[in-house]
């Protein structure tokens, strides 16, 4: 690892203050220690965010706030998330481990870099780790990597399972901006396709810190599920998973949530499936026709082709298993 | 505490050093990344800072190096070497200790960051000379073979029953899932955490 100072930040301005050139800051650090220590990042500083940020999660008028320093293991068990979006829940406990969840921070999350095997080998290309130097996955090993839009530069999906959930479940993410504005952003305009500068995971401005997400009050807490498939069954990353929710009235679709980890640059919502759900009744005809409608656009590579029908299955699965098991 | 390592080297070792550095150009890259461990090593400032951590109930105040993770920090500062480093990037768990109660991984933490809390690790499982009723679950139903992940399965094994996740086998195993073990003792550890399980 490459010397660096340390700083503990009070409050998010003095965070900011703090910040250089070449800082980083640090919540859970369970990617970015990992990081530091294969040399990808290399800061002069590093900025810890723990008392700096809240861990607080609070009941809004029409919705939750959840702080940024909320760690994954308590976000997964909090009462109120359970009993709201229990999809949140289950998507956070079908990543890492416990023991990683205990650390994880629920802004560190979304910041989470790719597991794309190119990036973490320093002796390989890696347009996303050195611009420039190539795509390593793109004709190489892209077993795991993006069947959608990706671009010649980039291959690599994004890791999370919690953003999955997030993005289905229609999250802001609050940001502190280093001019000290505050900003709501979707989240699905949080994260980023890699297009021509994949080194950029996201649209978070330099220096900035995410301060807390809100979610949404809505009727996606009885009808869920979230499918995560990998190569074991626990402690692994996704090849393919599918956050599924609807809204019924009786059997009636009211509304439909779909969306994808292991497929793209970013988590994916497969919103052509969505709205031909909405109004449909709830029927396995009418899921495979949905599924069928997210495939449609899909373009795997050599050794991910297996992901289309993977995916077209655990997408049918995943809404049957919405209207079967509660 | 050793003292700042540039203090300790003659004018003469910079001298020679830095022609040797100038010549690097015309040097292959092997040779060259060797020249920069060294000049790592001895010449980049390295940031150290004070601090007072608290572990198995005994205070410890030590000047460390900010990179110093709390494993290399047990094992190497302190010489509690129970705590295992097996992959050193978060993927294995045999690096699992407590931290104000809740298991973590310590090859992920940097010490630099846990003034005030309180960490247990396996030396701080057993109480007046007797063994934690996990530590005496594993021995009675073969929770290892070789024993290196052990220290980890242990305190993850003794968060798991804390936190709740032993109402079936299958929960166990998924909440067990952070701690691998090469020599397949799973069934075993299971077993032992079955024992102790309310």
């Amino acid at each position: 690892m490459k010397p660096f100072e340390y700083s503990k930040a009070e409050n998010t301005t003095s965070a900011i203050k703090l910040a250089g050139n070449s800082s980083m800051y640090i919540s859970g650090g369970t990617n970015l220690i990992d990081l530091m220590k294969k040399h990808i990042h290399e800061p002069d500083k590093l900025i810890d965010l723990t008392d700096a940020v809240s861990s607080e999660i609070t009941v809004q008028e029409n919705g939750i706030r959840i702080g940024a320093m909320v760690r994954n293991s308590t976000l997964a068990e909090d009462s109120l998330i359970l009993d709201k979006f229990p999809l949140l829940s289950r998507a956070i406990l079908k990543g890492a481990s416990p023991q990683i969840r205990n650390m994880a921070s629920t802004g560190g999350n979304l910041l989470q870099r790719t597991r794309c095997p190119y990036f973490y080998d320093t002796a390989l290309p890696c347009n996303k780790r050195i611009p420039g130097s190539g795509c390593g996955a793109l004709e190489g090993n892209n077993r795991m990597s993006a069947v959608i839009g990706y671009s010649n530069s980039c291959v690599a999906v994004h890791p999370s399972d919690m953003c999955v959930a997030l993005v289905a479940l229609d999250t802001k993410v609050e940001i502190l901006k280093p001019d000290g504005n505050t900003e709501m952003i979707n989240f699905e305009d949080f994260h980023r396709l890699p297009g021509d500068n994949p080194q950029k995971d996201n649209n978070l401005p330099d220096g900035a810190i995410i301060t807390a997400i809100e979610i949404q009050n809505n009727s996606f807490n009885k009808n869920y599920d979230y499918l995560k498939l990998r190569e074991r069954e626990s402690y692994a990353f996704a090849l393919i998973s599918v956050a599924a929710a609807l809204e019924l009235s009786g059997n009636l679709i009211r509304e439909a949530r779909l969306a994808s980890g292991g497929v793209a640059h970013k988590p994916w919502r497969w919103k052509d499936a969505e709205n031909f759900l909405k109004g449909e009744n709830a029927t396995e005809e009418n899921f495979k026709k949905a599924a069928e409608l997210a495939i449609e656009k899909i373009a795997p590579l050599e050794d991910n082709k297996f992901k289309t029908e993977m995916l077209k299955g655990a997408i049918q699965q995943s809404f049957m298993n919405c209207v079967t098991n509660r | 505490m050793k003292t700042e390592a540039s203090n300790t080297y003659s004018r003469r070792f910079f001298i020679k050093s830095s022609s040797a550095f100038t010549t690097l150009a015309f040097i292959p890259n092997s040779v060259k990344s060797f020249f920069y461990q060294v000049k790592e090593k001895f010449f980049v400032k390295k940031q150290k800072i004070p601090l007072s951590v608290s572990i198995n109930n005994k205070e410890y105040r030590l000047d460390v190096d900010t990179r110093t993770t709390l494993l290399d920090l047990l094992r190497e500062n302190i010489g509690l070497t129970g705590t295992k480093k097996g992959c050193d990037h978060g993927q294995c768990g045999a690096c699992t200790v407590h931290i104000d109660g809740e298991r973590r991984l310590s090859c992920l933490t940097l010490t630099a960051m846990i003034p005030g809390k309180e960490i247990t690790t396996i030396e701080g499982l057993a109480k007046d000379g007797k063994l934690h009723p996990m530590q005496e679950a594993f021995i009675e139903n073969d929770g290892f073979q070789c024993g290196y992940c052990t220290p980890g399965q242990i305190m993850s094994a003794v968060a798991c029953v804390q936190e709740g996740h032993t109402g079936s086998t299958e929960e166990i195993k998924e909440f067990m899932s952070g701690n691998l073990c090469r020599c397949a003792a799973y069934n075993g550890i299971t077993r032992a955490i079955q024992k102790v399980a309310p």
